[in-house]
């Protein structure tokens, strides 16, 4: 079964405001050197897929300078490679930007019509995993499902889940029993990850008919329905249980982020063998660590120069850290520049701040303090 | 057409065995060794070329080439995966009459003087793939057309005591060259040849061809092309260079240039961003650095694990370094292990190298003891003992 990949990179922008303001959901940097669409990516290209359409609507300068040709994915290709998918608005005012899912598939309608591959493999980017698609790709044409639910079962009471999240119910066969959007407190749930795989061909029925029916929700009027009259259609699920997360706010960013300084995230994420992340490469140099300097438990990206104590904290690329500074359980988001004597607690830095020398700022754990890209404090 | 020429084209002479570097080049070439973390000694010269604006590169290969060639592939991450030109690997080849291998550099050139042509170059830049510097080589070029000459040569000041261990060129007030002597007992000068040449390419193939037609030279451009040249009274000129540079084609200067990015103000800076020094990449994780972890003053690079201590040491990408372990002046070039308890000091670890719990690899530097050497992928057992000076191969 061939599969080819299609990304929604805008449609989780409203759950992480601070940091998409100024870009996309799937151009948010995680992980002291990645964006968020790196992991989704990387999935798509370890499992050999090697044509990806990215959708996307607004905001997205910082997508485009970060994808580029594909080269960094090996998706520069003459056929196939990647495929940027963006809105269809035109200057006579016809055409508007997509406001559901649903209509974002119909954007692409071109992209999926000219695919000659047996299935599409959906994502979102608010997901971090490291996932092996093939097996998902292999279960969905092996069941011959329409489509193929990517779930993980997670203990309620442990995870911050956002306000709706698609509680899925199967039959042991696998089969979808029932949709729930909602968000559980409590108990062990089985939630969609916002990735699928469906049949091409129902995909191309599904979305002329959507658009016959003028439906406008995916989820309410095509999949809840199609389950509750038993149309016949075939919904199936694939229960993944590796390491797992996914953004809903920023408080959950940080939480996330601060998940990475654990050994099952090293593991889980990125020391999967042959199942490397990819990113863009920037060419830093190596990073330094200086006469004086204190660094525990923490990520580092490469072109980071530390003088000054760093703990429990995740710093991206290019980080300066001042002699006698002390920054704990921040994220120190790409050319931070902290000069000497500064203390940070529980800070959260976008690109290119400056902390100016003998700065105190802290927030805590639940309520992050935030600073917004270019920022000076 | 004249999209179809190009300037100046560079050669870069990356056939050398570097024998003097032993273990670390037994299985390949001196240009592809690792260098200050995540580079190779080559990225320096191929990233000075593109951001001196020249995009057309042969590299002429010959000793242990796969590395060297997987790692240069097409040239993208130095932005020579071009059209027209770009970088090229060029191997010994089998002519119409014979095949042969690369007699000496200047053979090597010969043996390439299509390529050359093919892109109809007025100047031939002549590089070697076993020095860390950082040079804009456009500036060379505008002093040797300024100059009007056949030939310049990079040359850089160095102590009069170690002058006599390099190629020593004597000039008069206005740069031009009067003598050339290899390695001279009794230096005159303190002008050092460092292997940079620009040539005009006619002035290049005729001297090469007369070198070619005469059976006892050795083929070599300092021992052959450049006194024939300056014989003949052919208008040479010396191109002052001021700024860092060391050849590595020793054990001692190899870890010496490695020492050299450390430090807070480093006689080698890599981090400044308008000269760029590009490598390609492998996909590692961020670095992390464990709860105990001690790190002081040190380079280290992406894919790392470190949980023990590591002080004024280059640490390569995908080292692991347990927790108990202790490196110290070390340079460890990466996707190995140091084991708990272990302790590596003074010591250069080429890739792959696991060091077992507990193992002894080199002794304090202060000692006076000698650098120690572990080559590629060498499992050292846990508690063994390295003695300083060791030098370990497969």
């Amino acid at each position: 079964m061939t599969a080819a990949g299609l990304i929604f990179a805008n449609i989780h922008d409203m759950s992480l405001p601070e940091l998409t303001r100024v870009r996309s959901m799937a151009s948010v940097p995680f992980g002291s050197r990645y964006r968020l669409i790196d992991f989704t990516l990387s999935n798509m290209v370890n499992s050999g897929i090697t044509k990806v359409g990215v959708i996307t609507q607004y905001n997205y300068q910082s997508l485009l300078d970060h994808l580029g040709t594909g080269k960094d994915w090996d998706l520069a290709r003459r056929s196939g490679g990647i495929k940027l998918i963006p809105p269809n608005v035109t200057s006579s005012g016809a055409g508007r930007l997509p406001t559901s899912r649903l209509e974002s598939m119909q954007s692409a309608i071109d992209f999926i019509t000219h695919c000659t591959e047996d299935c599409l493999v959906m994502s979102d980017c608010d997901i971090i995993c490291n996932m092996d698609l093939s097996q998902v790709i292999e279960a969905h044409g092996k069941s011959g499902a329409d489509v193929t639910f990517v779930t993980k079962r997670v203990d309620a009471s442990r995870m911050d889940l956002a306000e709706q999240v698609i509680c899925v119910t199967a039959d042991d066969q696998g089969r979808v029993t029932d949709f729930v959007m909602k968000k559980p407190t409590e108990g062990l749930v089985n939630i969609y990850t916002n990735i699928m795989v469906l049949k091409r061909q129902y995909l191309l029925n599904m979305l002329a008919d959507a658009a016959a029916r003028g439906y406008t929700s995916f989820f309410h009027d095509v999949l809840i329905h199609s389950v509750d009259q038993h149309s016949g259609v075939d919904y199936r699920v694939f229960e993944y249980d590796g390491w797992y997360a996914y953004i809903s706010s920023l408080e959950n960013y940080y939480d996330c982020s601060m998940q990475l300084l654990t050994q099952e995230a090293r593991e889980g994420l990125f020391n999967v063998r042959n199942r490397p992340v990819l990113t863009k490469v920037r060419n830093s140099a190596p990073s330094k660590y200086c006469e004086g300097s204190s660094v525990k438990n923490s990520l580092i990206a490469d072109g980071c120069t530390i003088e000054g104590t760093v703990e429990n904290s995740v710093l991206f690329r290019g980080v300066k850290v001042g002699r006698g500074s002390v920054v704990r359980n921040c994220i120190l988001l790409q050319d931070a520049y902290i000069g000497s004597d500064v203390t940070l607690d529980c800070v959260v830095t976008d690109k290119d701040v400056v902390i100016r020398d003998r700065r105190h700022l802290s927030g805590c754990e639940t309520m992050p303090f935030f600073i917004g890209k270019g920022g000076s404090v | 057409m004249i999209f179809r020429k190009k300037e100046c084209v560079a050669m870069l002479l990356a056939g050398g065995q570097g024998s003097r570097l032993y273990a670390l080049t037994k299985k390949t070439a001196k240009p592809a060794v690792r260098f200050g973390g995540k580079y190779r000694i080559i990225d320096f010269t191929l990233s000075n070329c593109v951001n001196s604006g020249i995009d057309t590169v042969g590299v002429l290969t010959q000793y242990q080439p796969l590395v060297l060639n997987e790692y240069i592939g097409n040239g993208l991450p130095w932005d020579m995966d071009r059209a027209f030109g770009g970088v090229m690997i060029l191997p010994p080849y089998q002519g119409q009459k014979g095949a042969d291998w690369y007699k000496g550099t200047a053979n090597a050139i010969y043996q390439n003087l299509a390529f050359i042509n093919r892109y109809d170059a007025d100047y031939v830049l002549i590089l070697s793939g076993d020095h860390i510097y950082k040079m804009n080589y456009a500036k060379m070029l505008g002093y040797h057309k300024q100059k009007g000459a056949d030939c310049t040569i990079a040359v850089i000041d160095v102590p009069l005591e170690e002058a006599s261990r390099f190629g020593i060129m004597s000039t008069n007030e206005d740069g031009s060259i009067y003598k050339f002597s290899e390695k001279p007992k009794h230096p005159d000068s303190t002008k050092a040849s460092m292997g940079i040449y620009i040539f005009n390419r006619k002035k290049l193939a005729d001297y090469l061809c007369a070198d070619e037609a005469d059976p006892t030279s050795s083929n070599d451009f300092g021992k052959n092309i450049i006194p024939a040249m300056l014989a003949a009274g052919e208008k040479m000129y010396a191109y002052p260079f001021q700024g860092y540079w060391k050849d590595v084609g020793t054990i001692a200067s190899l870890w010496e240039a490695n020492m050299d990015l450390l430090g807070n103000h480093p006689a080698l800076d890599l981090s400044d961003e308008s000269w760029r020094i590009f490598a390609r990449h492998t996909a590692d994780a961020p670095q992390f650095v464990g709860n105990r972890a001690t790190i002081q003053n040190s380079y280290i690079t992406e894919g790392c694990e470190i949980y023990g201590t590591v002080k004024n040491s280059v640490i390569g990408p995908g080292m692991h370094i347990m927790y108990g372990a202790y490196v110290e002046d070390s340079v460890l070039m990466g996707e190995g292990v140091v084991e708990a308890g272990a302790t590596v000091k003074y010591t250069i670890l080429d890739t792959g190298v696991t060091v077992g719990a507990g193992a002894t690899v080199g002794a304090d530097r202060s000692s006076g003891a000698a650098i120690a050497v572990v080559g590629a992928d060498i499992t050292i057992p846990a508690g063994a003992t390295v003695q300083p000076g060791a030098m370990l191969s497969e």
